[in-house]
């Protein structure tokens, strides 16, 4: 084990968080609250098991349990602090206009499609470590998985205004 | 809770879907794979959809790569450090059982015999890395935080009461600021870290060429009992005997990022980081030396 073991795993969780909530506060709070509660959670880890896939597991939940919460208060309007965000705001990316279309498209895709299809393209984990990670079946995993991916070619594809629909993560929870 | 297959309008569809995802995410087993080519030769509409979900998996490979290697934001850092920190406390736990007390002893045991140690027991080298890993901490928190235009600390020196009072009471003693000023040193402001065995505080200084130092202190007997910090000068030199053991003269390490000097006074360590000379460094350990 090398010394710094979560330290080692930030760079890849920032990235999948990034692509995940399309927002980088959003991404770099949720991977600030799972290096939060893998220290809370030490003991739960067995030595030697995957770390990484529990870091997943671990960051999962907390997506999961946020993004139930933010459908709600999305739709009252959710307010960020000025002075937190104030010099930060200039996207940071030297973007091409397809990768912020191809973002766009990814957030709206359901959650759990996102989530299923952005594990297995970026981070290279097996369906079974996803069926872990997500706690579903591996027949669930993927065919969410083809979904994620039939969807994501068509709103790829289509006109931008083709997806004219109410974008999921403004659905409001009853 | 979902279905895997609610909607089986194609059955067989979705099948070959399976396969197609197994082959653009190379998880297709070696021995489907003639079975798979048979079949894409055969369906133009299969063989286009893997085109398009490969370079669809290319894309979003590509989409945040910069990130990979993006300085890590210092947030993320301490939150990482301190649970990697509690992690080792853990394993050392575990590796250690029941010896609390003996791990306590060699903390005094190994600052005073910190030249000899090669021919010590497990617990004196244990000890020797907790003085080594103590500086190699405060060097690595000063290369960390000192070059940070925006937030450098925590707490600025502005609100200096606030900072005294708050870092005193997560390290478990009262602290206070040495001055500087005669040497050309501000206060910047401090924040608060986490080290191999518990709370550090770091105070950062600057002078008017924008030069910074830090001062980095913690409690060394840190066992997670010793958190409070009641127990720095009850236990140690209880289990050692010998009540001197817990502090040493100054010494200097050039081994992290930048070089330090460092010493222990009454079961507290002491670490005054900058890249200055070793002379000029020496002459500033004193002074806070002196003040505290």
């Amino acid at each position: 084990m090398t010394q710094f073991p979560l330290t080692d795993h930030i760079p890849s969780l920032r990235r999948y968080a990034r692509a995940l909530t399309g927002d980088a506060w959003m991404a770099d709070d949720l991977v600030q609250d799972t290096l939060e509660r893998a220290c809370s959670k030490w003991r739960l880890w067995v030595v030697g098991s995957d770390l990484r896939a529990w870091l997943f597991t671990l960051m999962h939940n907390i997506f999961i349990n946020q993004a139930r919460r933010s459908m709600r208060q999305a739709a009252a309007g959710a307010t960020v602090n000025a002075d937190d965000v104030e010099g930060e705001m200039v996207a940071p990316d030297a973007g091409t206009a397809q990768a912020l279309d191809l973002q766009r498209c990814l957030l709206r895709l359901p959650e759990d499609q996102r989530v299923v299809l952005l594990l297995v393209s970026l981070e290279d984990l097996s369906y079974e470590e996803v069926a872990k990670i997500t706690g579903v079946p591996v027949g669930t995993v993927m065919s969410r998985l083809s979904r994620a991916r039939s969807r994501l070619r068509e709103l790829m594809d289509g006109p931008a205004t083709a997806a004219a629909g109410a974008p999921t993560q403004l659905r409001r929870l009853k | 809770m979902e279905k895997p297959h609610d909607t089986p309008h194609d059955a067989h569809g979705e099948l070959m879907h399976d396969r197609i995802n197994a082959a653009v995410d190379d998880q297709l087993p070696a021995a489907r794979r003639p079975e798979l080519e048979a079949r894409l030769a055969a369906d133009p509409a299969a063989r286009d959809t893997l085109a398009a979900w490969q370079s669809q998996r290319e894309s979003l490979r590509a989409l945040h790569r910069p990130l990979l290697d993006e300085a890590i934001p210092d947030a993320l850092l301490t939150a990482a450090r301190r649970g990697e920190a509690g992690r080792r406390q853990i394993d050392q736990w575990w590796r250690w059982g029941g010896m609390a007390a003996a791990v306590v002893l060699a903390f005094g045991m190994g600052w005073l015999s910190h030249g000899q140690i090669g021919s010590r027991t497990a617990p004196g080298q244990l000890a020797m890395q907790s003085s080594q890993s103590f500086v190699h901490q405060a060097s690595l928190a000063h290369a960390v935080f000192s070059p940070e235009v925006r937030h450098p600390v925590e707490v600025t020196a502005a609100q200096q009461d606030h900072l005294v009072q708050w870092l005193s009471k997560r390290v478990g003693r009262p602290l206070k600021v040495p001055v500087l000023a005669t040497q050309g040193y501000e206060l910047v402001g401090g924040r608060l870290l986490s080290g191999d065995g518990g709370a550090r505080a770091q105070f950062m200084f600057q002078n008017a060429a924008g030069l910074r130092l830090t001062l980095y202190l913690g409690a060394l007997d840190a066992t997670p009992a010793a958190a409070s910090g009641a127990s720095v000068s009850a236990v140690a030199p209880k289990a050692s005997q010998q009540p001197s053991n817990m502090e040493t003269a100054f010494r200097y390490s050039g081994d992290g990022p930048v070089p330090s000097f460092y010493w222990v006074d009454q079961g507290f360590g002491y670490a005054l980081s900058g890249a200055v000379s070793r002379e000029e460094l020496m002459k500033l350990a004193q002074l806070v030396y002196q003040q505290l």
